[in-house]
């Protein structure tokens, strides 16, 4: 027989059992995993639509009794995506910056050992302890208002290991050989940074930045205590209580009747919406920026 | 343009491990040099102590002088970056910047050192593709990536990019390791032209490639694992080739060992 001659050998049976169980067990948990996120998805869409409507998108719940059906979250849209804007804004500059810092000049050191140490106990604090510190810091100790600016404030903290940790990976990645071509050039370490380290990981750190508002845009705990509630338009997140769309769902859903309950949902769909569109948007940036693009 | 290179009793060190030892060398205009030797020797550290981009790499220092024309490049008022605009670069792996256009990666070391018009620009990149014997290959598609072209015609776009910032040296390390022999072939006939008006340094393990490209030949070896790469001789590349004072030359060209 050739198998003798050669010493291959047909696969055992042994590990076709194997094989198959296996294969079974990666399928199984594949869909023990999918089922709570198709549920999630399924109930939020079949109980949001009822109340998903243009009212519900443009008008706030001011001197919308507590029986009374109608009223919408545009007061807390609005609060949403200004406060997620501005925790945006504080977090994703700092945690680039320190990303860059720590991939390109740290290199090992004490200082980038202690930071990295830090932005990982960071990932670990509770969304509530955000909220404190910030009403505690900000709220209690500077006597600031409750404001949409306070709550983007313990909104960033949460924000900001997460896109550190996610821009790192993304300028890790970066061959070396890209910025040894650019210091072969004659050109600057802090331009090769500018104009090669960071278009290149432009994408990736896109991705991460999405991932990140997208955890934060449904914080509840940490705007409870920094933005308050408020059953009216807020549009300047500087000053006074402003809503946010997880407070919304927190408050409506806390009430007892039914129309409340259905404003709940359809604020949760509504805030499943807005971060798929963010998300979208960014997909957009990534891909009109990609050089694959421009190649077809 | 061309300019002459003179090394001096150069030790280059990565942290303790001493690398290099002792090299001195003249590296003359207008010319290329070949540096061959077993992997390992330091050839390529040494090259790259010419333009300052072995001290890129954590750790890594040099002691020792090197002289273009009459300046030392590590002298203490040096800048490093002025150097590397000076003495240019050729890697062993093509690597145009991925996120730029071919017309932008030979574009790239002018515009992220300086303010040049449009004009210029064009005019400098399609005269840097003709010297690297791109241009007729990539002209219709110069706005497409750099990395959608073969390995040899990025290889040859790296090039440009590297003479479009007219260096006076151009190193290149091991320019035709990752290429097909047509790639190789047209990268060698390229360094041949490019010879007019520029000082070419060439690493190779292709001794085929240093008899048929180099006028000067330097061999490296090193006495053993862990010991620093010592230059051992260098000579006109007919002479290393055929006649060479060493044994140890005699014994790495033969094939005998490496």
């Amino acid at each position: 027989m050739t198998t003798v001659q050669t010493g291959i050998q047909p696969i055992s049976t042994s590990r076709r059992v194997k094989d198959r169980v296996v294969q079974a067990l990666v399928y199984l948990a594949f869909a023990i995993a999918v089922v709570p996120l198709l549920s999630v998805l399924w109930l939020v869409v079949k109980n949001g639509l009822a109340r998903f409507d243009l009212e519900f998108l443009t008008h706030s719940m001011r001197n919308i009794g507590a029986r009374d059906a109608g009223g919408g979250a545009y007061h807390a849209i609005i609060g949403t995506l200004e406060q997620v804007l501005f925790a945006s804004l504080i977090a994703v500059p700092i945690g680039l910056l320190t990303a860059v810092y720590l991939v390109e000049y740290g290199s090992g050191g004490r200082l980038s050992r202690w930071i990295s140490f830090f932005v990982d106990v960071m990932t670990g604090v509770p969304s509530v302890v955000s909220g404190l510190f910030v009403l505690a810091f900000w709220v209690l100790a500077l006597g600031m208002p409750f404001s949409g600016f306070a709550g983007a404030m313990a909104l960033s903290i949460l924000m900001m290991p997460v896109v550190v940790r996610s821009a790192e990976e993304m300028l890790r990645l970066v061959p070396n050989d890209l910025r040894e071509a650019s210091y072969a050039l004659g050109v600057p370490k802090w331009r090769t940074i500018v104009k090669v380290v960071l278009p290149t990981a432009f994408t990736g750190i896109v991705t991460g930045v999405m991932l990140a508002v997208a955890r934060v845009a449904g914080e509840t705990a940490p705007l409870l205590l920094t933005v308050f509630f408020t059953d009216s338009i807020n549009n300047n997140p500087f000053n006074g209580p402003q809503m946010g769309l997880p407070l919304y769902v927190f408050d409506q859903a806390g009430r007892p009747t039914d129309t409340a309950i259905d404003r709940a949902w359809t604020g949760a769909l509504t805030l499943i919406l807005i971060v798929m569109l963010l998300n979208l948007v960014a997909r957009l940036i990534a891909w009109w920026r990609s050089p694959a693009k421009r190649g077809s | 343009m061309a300019k002459q290179i003179e090394v001096s009793g150069l030790d280059a060190y990565y942290g303790a491990h001493k690398a290099i030892e002792g090299i001195t060398m003249t590296i003359e205009p207008r010319t290329v040099t070949a540096f061959i030797g077993p992997s390992g020797c330091g050839k390529s550290t040494f090259l790259r102590t010419l333009n300052r981009m072995h001290e890129v790499v954590p750790g890594a220092r040099v002691e020792g002088k090197v002289r273009l024309e009459d300046q030392d490049l590590y002298g203490p008022d040096v800048d490093p970056v002025s150097v590397r605009r000076t003495i240019g670069m050729v890697f062993q792996r093509p690597n145009p910047f991925p996120t730029m256009s071919i017309y932008d990666n030979v574009a790239a070391g002018l515009r992220l050192n300086g303010r040049f018009s449009r004009s210029e620009l064009d005019g400098i990149v399609e005269s840097s593709l003709k010297g690297a014997n791109l241009w007729n290959e990539v002209k219709d598609r110069l706005n497409k990536p750099g990395s959608g072209l073969s390995g040899g015609q990025q290889q040859r776009l790296c090039i440009a990019r590297a003479i479009a910032v007219r260096p006076q040296v151009l190193l290149m390390d091991e320019p035709c390791s990752a290429l097909d022999p047509i790639s190789t072939l047209a990268i060698e006939d390229l360094i041949s032209s490019l010879k007019q008006d520029y000082t070419i340094v060439i690493v190779t393990h292709n001794m085929q490639q240093a008899a048929r490209v180099s006028d000067k030949t330097a061999f490296f070896n090193l006495a053993g694992q862990g010991q620093p790469g010592k230059l051992i001789e260098m000579d006109d590349t007919s002479k290393i080739f055929t006649n060479p004072g060493q044994k140890a030359t005699e014994d790495y060209i033969t094939g005998r060992f490496g």
